[in-house]
């Protein structure tokens, strides 16, 4: 008992990592309905192979965030929900992705129609100038809706959704330029839900604002999930701990581990997450 | 389950926070080991002086304790510790909370020895006293132990000694009733017994404070929670693969 004391110097910490397997809540995510799923997904720009076989299941009305450094391939693998991807010219897919069971690649998919469904978000606030009003009818007016009573009702449910109306109510006329970069986001995001889609995809939605406005996007987000399936993109760690339900790390091309988001900040199964969440990235 | 160490963070100063708030909880865990060692042994020797010195000393765990509970809460608000991080701070904040209180028992223990000697009554029977010795050698080395387990994150040793508490339980209930006995077969034995049952008592909680340090590191390795397990399970839980 004497012969030893405890020192305090030249701490042993050993590593431990264990045998792969399912943790409780990877199982509760097996439970979760899909909503999208991803088969063998490969993404190439020209030559170079920019995401690596993904296969994963995006549970339905939950928030599922895309976690990973710059380059990792989040922020493409998001685009292909919507077909985004199609717009760049060396993009090449192999694999599959499903929507509610169906192929969005396949031939007979009207792409419109795709992104009606699947509605998106940047960084960037980008509304249209326009009034307020006109931003958020205008996905109706483009599918033909000219109905002042029905237009009217659905900006403002929309606009009620995305926490806004009470703000804008009385400016609805007014150039949506004028709103705070905080609104504007809120906005684009009434905008989207205008059209009912079912899954919003967001890239970075909080990153380019301050920390209030930052507060009621996660806030909205979490009001929103109730309806909608949410797949969010972010840099901001601790944005995704707080806003999402499951977390998907990713890491040059490749997904590493999916699984509650509580596991991932708490107790990650993979070396390579337990890095990246605590800033051991090399 | 990960404990990702071998690479520091980015952040540097964050690693030095972190080191700084281990050694603290050791150093203060080497402190509390030996205010357990120093009581018991003034009860061996019938050394008042150590006893009181055994007292006057506590005032130090406390300070240690306030130190390492303000380092841990400046760690969580300013890093927004995550995964092994995160489970790090948390261990060693309840660690503390258990050693602050081991380090009270280690104070109670002096207090009855100086009652024991220091009276108008000294005990005179020692041999009622063995147990005590007994009993302090096993919880003194299970601490030893769960601090042990906690420098080197030695899940193994962190099991075996959560396991040894059962063994200070089985003592502790037989040094009761041998003590019932003495009671029983001389009233006049009564008032040392019961200052003595409160040593053993002490003794006894130490070794749960020790477990539950056992169980942190458990929980700081692995990422689970073994607490409230029975022993059998505890190991099972503990050493199972993820």
């Amino acid at each position: 008992m004497n012969e030893t004391t405890v020192s305090t110097h030249g701490l042993d910490q050993k590593s431990y990592f264990d045998k792969e397997a399912l943790s409780t809540n990877q199982l509760k995510l097996n439970k979760e309905q899909t909503c999208i799923e991803t088969e063998d997904l490969r993404l190439y720009y020209g030559s170079t192979l920019a995401l690596k076989d993904i296969s994963m299941k995006i549970p339905q009305h939950r928030v599922t965030a895309f976690i990973g450094p710059s380059g990792c391939g989040k922020s493409t693998l998001l685009r292909c929900f919507n077909r985004m991807n199609d717009l760049v010219d060396i993009c090449r897919i192999e694999g599959k992705i499903l929507l509610d069971g169906e192929d969005i690649y396949a031939k007979s998919v009207d792409v419109a129609e795709l992104r009606r469904r699947v509605g998106m978000v940047f960084q960037k606030p980008n509304p249209f100038p326009k009034s307020v009003y006109e931003n958020v009818a205008y996905g109706l007016r483009l599918q033909g809706v000219r109905d002042r009573r029905a237009l009217d009702q659905v900006v403002e449910s929309s606009l009620r959704k995305a926490a806004l109306w009470d703000e804008v109510k009385d400016r609805l006329k007014e150039n949506a330029f004028g709103l705070s970069g905080g609104q504007q986001q809120r906005l684009v995001i009434a905008r989207a839900i205008a059209i009912e889609p079912e899954v919003i995809l967001l890239d970075e939605p909080a990153s380019a604002l301050d920390p209030i406005s930052t507060a009621k996007i996660e806030e909205l987000i979490s009001e929103l999930k109730e309806n909608y399936t949410i797949v969010i993109v972010t840099h901001n760690m601790q944005q995704a701990a707080r806003v999402s339900d499951y977390t998907a790390f990713m890491y040059l091309g490749e997904m590493v581990e999916f699984d509650a988001t509580e596991t991932i900040f708490t107790n990650p199964a993979k070396e390579q997450t337990e890095n990246y969440i605590t800033g051991r990235f090399g | 389950m990960v404990i990702a160490s071998k690479e520091g963070h980015t952040l540097k100063q964050f690693d030095e926070e972190l080191a700084e708030l281990r050694k603290l909880v050791l150093e203060m865990g080497g402190l509390v080991e030996d205010q357990i060692n120093q009581a018991v042994k003034a009860l061996d020797d019938e050394d008042l002086d150590t006893a009181r010195e055994v007292i006057a000393r506590d005032h130090m765990v406390n300070g240690m304790d306030i130190k390492a509970d303000e380092k841990s809460v400046r760690l969580l608000a300013r890093r927004q510790p995550v995964g092994s991080d995160l489970r790090m701070i948390i261990s060693l904040s309840k660690t503390v909370t258990d050693l602050e209180r081991i380090g009270d028992e280690a104070e109670k223990i002096a207090r009855m020895a100086v009652h024991l000697y220091d009276s108008d009554n000294p005990i005179s029977n020692t041999r009622m006293l063995r147990d005590v010795f007994t009993m302090g050698k096993l919880a003194s080395a299970m601490l030893h132990d769960s601090l042990d387990a906690l420098a080197r994150m030695d899940i193994e040793k962190a099991v075996k000694t959560a396991q040894g508490d059962e063994e200070l339980d089985r003592e502790f209930r037989s040094s009761l009733r041998r003590l019932i006995t003495y009671m029983m077969e001389d009233p006049r034995t009564i008032t040392h017994s019961i200052d003595i049952l409160f040593i053993i008592k002490a003794l006894e909680r130490i070794g749960d404070h020790s477990k539950n340090i056992a169980e942190y590191v458990i929980y700081l390795v692995k990422g689970r929670d073994v607490r409230h397990a029975s022993p059998d399970t505890l190991a099972t839980d503990a050493l199972k693969a993820d």
